[in-house]
C-alpha cells in the first residue's frame, strides 16, 4: 500500500532529492534499513542453518541407506535397520483424512458465520473457534484416548464396518486406536484454522458481488454458490492448505490416539505411525548414532514435504486466483 | 471493544511485570545479601539422563541442599540415552540411565564408573473385567502374548495356572510403549531371557521392533490405554502402577514362584544376584524365591577421574549421601532401596573416585 504511491510522487519534482540527500535523514535511515535488513536475514538463516545442521545429523542414515530409506518398511532400532515408508504412509493418510473431514465442516462454519449467521451470534461463535484453536494438542490427545477412541470403538467403527464393511478401509477388529482416530483428531484440531481464514475471505468479498446476485433475482443459496464461493475459492484453499501443513506436522495428539505401529495398512481401524509422532516419541532414547541419524532424516523429509506442500499450495492458490479473476471480469 | 481489550491486556501486562519485578527484586536483594559470603563456596552440579529416576533424585537433590547450601545441583530428565551422550561428551558432570552402557558406548567413554542408585520394576497391568490383582502368568504366556501367539484370554497358558479365575474366550490386546524408555529395556530383557523366540525376534534395547499390539507414549500413555479399553494387557514402571492402584499381575519368577511385583520383591532381585567387579549386570529372571523377575537397577554415570578437584569433591559427597542417608527416601516415593551389599558394592566405587592429582576425593571414614 504505502510502496505503491511512492514511485508516482517521486518523478513529479524536486521533493525526492531533497529527501535522500538530507544529511541527517540519511544516516537514521540507514541504520533502521540496516536493522530491519538483518531482521529479515535472520528469517532466512534460520531455515538455513535447521537444514543443515539436520543434513549433519542424519549422514549416517543417509550414507547408510541412501535411497532405500525411503521405500523402507522395517523400523527395528535393536538391529539397526530403518526405513521410513509407514512413517511417510503414516503422515500422508492421517494428514488426508484430517483435509477431507475438516474442509466441508469448516467451510458450512465460515459460510454461516460471514454470510447467515445473524450478527448477535457471530461475534460469540467466531470467537469460540478461535478458542478451539488455542487448546493445546496435549489435550486434545486425552481427550482422544478417553472419550474419542471408546465412542469410535463402540459405536462408530462397528457402525461403519455393519454398513460399509466390504471396502478394505473399514475393516479388521475395532479397536478404537489408529488412523482413523488420528484422522478425526486431527481434523478438530484444523478446523479453527481453516474456519477462521475462510471467513476473512468470505468476509473479503465485496458485497457488490451479493447485492448484484440479489438484483437478479437469486436465492441465498445462488448466492453463496455462484457470487461468493467463486470469488473466495483461492483464500479457501489457501486455508486449507495452512491446516494441511498443520496436521502434518503435529506430533503429540496423534501419537496419543494412532496406536504407534509402524505398519501400511490399508484398513483405516489399523494403527499406524507418524513421522512427527516417531520423532517426538524415540529421539529421547536413540543410542546410536544411526539410530539418531535415522529420525533426523525423518526430519529432515518433514522438513521437505511442508516445503514442497506450501510451493504447490502456492501454485495452486497463483493458478485458481487468475482464473477466478479472468472470469470475474 | 478492541481496544478496550487490549487496553485491559496492557494494564495486566504492566501490573504482572511489576508484581514479577518486585517478586523477582526483593529475594534478589536478600540472596545478594547471604549470598555474598559464600560466593567463593558455591558450587554447580549438572546432571542429565533417565527419567524414571527423577523424582528420587530431585528429592534427594533438595534434601541434600538443606544440609549443603552451598552446593547447587540441577539434575534434567532427558531420558537414559540423552544422559550417556552428554556424559560421554562430558557436557554434564554425571549422567544417569536405566540400563547399564554397552561395550560400543563404553569405548567412546572410558573411565566411567556406573553407580547402582536405587531399583525399579516393571509390573504387568490389565484390564479384565471381574479380576483384580494377582493373575498368575508365566514367562511363557506373557511373551506370547507380546509375541502375539497367545491371542485370547483362555488360553491354556493362561487359564492353566489360573484355575479359579474365569477368562473371557476373547482376543487380548496388547500395549506397548512407543516412546523409548528403560521400562521398555527392563520388560523386553526379561522377555529374551525366559523366550527364545523373543531373543531371536525382536531382541532387547529401549526400543524394539514389536511384533503386534498397540505404542502408546509414556507410563501414562500405556495406563490410559489400558484404562479405557477392555482385554487390554500392558507393562508400567512398578512406582506407576503403584501409585495408582492398577490391577497387576504376579509373574512366575526363575525358582517357579508367582511373585507379585512390590518393593520387598524388587529389592529381593537384586540381592539375589552376583554383583560383576564393574557393576553392570541384568537381575531380570533373578534367583530366589521372593525374587520379582522384571527388575533392574538405575544407574549414575559418573567419571572415575575428576577434572576439577572442587567440584568433583562435591560430587563424591553428594553420591556417597545418597547411597547412605538417601537411600531412606526411595521407599515413600514407590522406589526399592539397594540391597545392604550391593550399597556397599556402590560405595566402594564412589570412594576409588579421584580428582586431577589422582588422590580419592573423599577420605575413607
Amino acid at each position: 500500500m504505502s510502496a505503491a504511491p511512492a514511485p508516482t510522487e517521486a518523478p513529479q519534482g524536486p521533493p525526492k532529492p531533497a529527501l535522500t540527500d538530507h544529511p541527517s535523514r540519511h544516516v537514521g535511515d540507514r541504520v533502521f534499513e540496516g536493522v530491519l535488513r538483518a531482521f529479515g536475514l535472520v528469517i532466512l538463516a534460520l531455515p538455513a542453518l535447521m537444514l543443515v545442521e539436520l543434513t549433519i545429523t542424519a549422514l549416517p542414515a543417509l550414507s547408510g541407506f541412501g535411497f532405500g530409506f525411503l521405500t523402507g518398511t522395517d523400523w527395528d532400532p535393536v538391529r539397526g535397520e530403518f526405513g521410513a515408508f509407514p512413517f511417510i504412509y503414516g503422515t500422508v493418510v492421517s494428514s488426508l483424512l484430517a483435509l477431507l473431514l475438516a474442509v466441508p465442516v469448516s467451510l458450512g462454519v465460515a459460510i454461516f458465520l460471514a454470510d447467515l449467521a445473524p450478527r448477535a451470534l457471530q461475534r460469540p461463535l467466531g470467537f469460540l473457534v478461535e478458542l478451539l484453536a488455542a487448546i493445546p494438542s496435549v489435550v486434545y490427545g486425552f481427550w482422544g484416548i478417553f472419550v474419542l477412541v471408546p465412542w469410535l470403538r463402540e459405536t462408530v467403527e462397528p457402525g461403519l464396518q455393519a454398513h460399509l464393511g466390504f471396502l478394505p478401509i473399514f475393516q479388521g477388529p475395532p479397536i478404537g486406536f489408529g488412523m482413523l482416530a488420528a484422522g478425526v483428531i486431527l481434523a478438530i484440531m484444523i478446523v479453527p484454522t481453516i474456519t477462521s481464514i475462510s471467513r476473512e475471505v468470505l468476509r473479503a468479498v465485496p458485497d457488490i458481488h451479493r447485492e448484484a446476485a440479489i438484483g437478479l433475482g437469486a436465492t441465498r443459496w445462488d448466492v453463496i454458490r455462484h457470487a461468493v464461493l467463486p470469488t473466495a475459492r483461492p483464500g479457501i484453499l489457501g486455508a486449507s492448505i495452512l491446516g494441511l501443513n498443520r496436521a502434518l506436522g503435529e506430533a503429540m495428539a496423534v501419537t496419543m490416539v494412532i496406536g504407534n505401529r509402524p505398519q501400511v495398512a490399508s484398513s483405516l481401524f489399523e494403527p499406524g505411525h507418524t513421522m512427527a509422532s516417531v520423532i517426538a516419541n524415540e529421539f529421547a532414547e536413540a543410542d546410536s548414532d544411526l539410530y539418531l541419524g535415522a529420525l533426523a532424516e525423518i526430519g529432515l523429509l518433514l522438513f521437505v514435504v511442508a516445503l514442497v506442500m506450501n510451493l504447490f499450495a502456492r501454485w495452486l492458490v497463483g493458478t485458481v486466483s487468475k482464473k477466478a479473476a479472468g472470469g470475474a471480469r | 471493544m478492541k481496544r478496550r481489550a487490549f487496553l485491559i491486556a496492557t494494564v495486566v501486562l504492566a501490573t504482572a511485570c511489576k508484581g514479577g519485578g518486585d517478586g523477582g527484586g526483593l529475594p534478589g536483594q536478600k540472596g545478594e545479601g547471604t549470598a555474598t559470603p559464600q560466593a567463593t563456596g558455591n558450587l554447580h552440579l549438572t546432571g542429565a539422563g533417565a527419567t524414571f529416576p527423577y523424582p528420587l533424585y530431585s528429592k534427594w537433590v533438595s534434601e541434600y541442599g538443606k544440609a549443603h547450601p552451598d552446593v547447587k545441583i540441577d539434575y534434567q530428565s532427558i531420558g537414559s540415552g540423552g544422559g550417556i551422550r552428554q556424559i560421554s561428551e562430558r557436557t554434564v558432570d554425571f549422567g544417569a540411565s536405566d540400563a547399564p552402557m554397552n561395550e560400543e558406548q563404553l569405548g567412546k567413554a572410558a573411565g566411567i564408573l556406573h553407580i547402582p542408585t536405587c531399583l525399579g520394576a516393571v509390573a504387568v497391568t490389565y484390564n479384565l473385567e471381574g479380576v483384580g490383582s494377582g493373575l498368575k502368568l508365566t514367562g511363557e504366556a506373557l511373551s506370547g502374548i507380546f509375541l502375539g501367539t497367545v491371542t485370547k484370554w483362555n488360553d491354556p497358558k493362561i487359564a492353566s495356572q489360573n484355575p479359579d479365575t474365569k477368562l473371557p474366550d476373547k482376543a487380548i490386546s496388547s500395549v506397548h510403549r512407543s516412546d523409548g524408555s528403560g521400562t521398555t529395556k527392563i520388560f523386553v530383557d526379561y522377555l529374551s531371557a525366559v523366550s527364545d523366540p523373543w531373543k531371536t525376534g525382536p531382541g532387547s534395547g529401549t526400543s524394539v521392533s514389536w511384533p503386534g499390539g498397540l505404542g502408546a507414549k509414556g507410563n501414562e500413555g500405556v495406563a490410559g490405554q489400558v484404562k479405557s479399553s477392555p482385554l487390554t494387557i500392558g507393562y508400567v514402571e512398578l512406582a506407576y502402577a503403584l501409585q495408582n492402584g492398577m490391577s497387576v499381575a504376579s509373574i512366575q519368577n526363575k525358582a517357579g514362584k508367582f511373585t507379585a511385583p512390590s518393593l520387598e520383591s524388587t529389592t529381593a532381585a537384586g540381592a539375589a544376584v552376583k554383583m560383576p567387579d564393574d557393576l553392570r549386570v541384568s537381575i531380570v529372571n533373578a534367583e530366589g524365591d521372593d525374587a520379582y523377575p522384571i527388575a533392574g537397577f538405575t544407574y549414575l554415570l559418573v567419571y572415575q577421574e575428576q577434572k576439577d578437584a572442587r567440584k568433583g569433591k562435591a560430587l563424591v559427597d553428594f553420591i556417597h549421601w545418597s547411597l547412605r542417608d538417601g537411600q531412606a527416601h526411595t521407599k515413600p516415593l514407590h522406589y526399592a532401596p539397594l540391597p545392604e551389599a550391593v550399597s556397599a558394592l556402590a560405595d566402594k566405587k564412589v570412594l576409588s573416585i579421584v580428582g586431577p592429582d589422582k588422590k580419592p576425593l573423599l577420605a575413607t571414614p
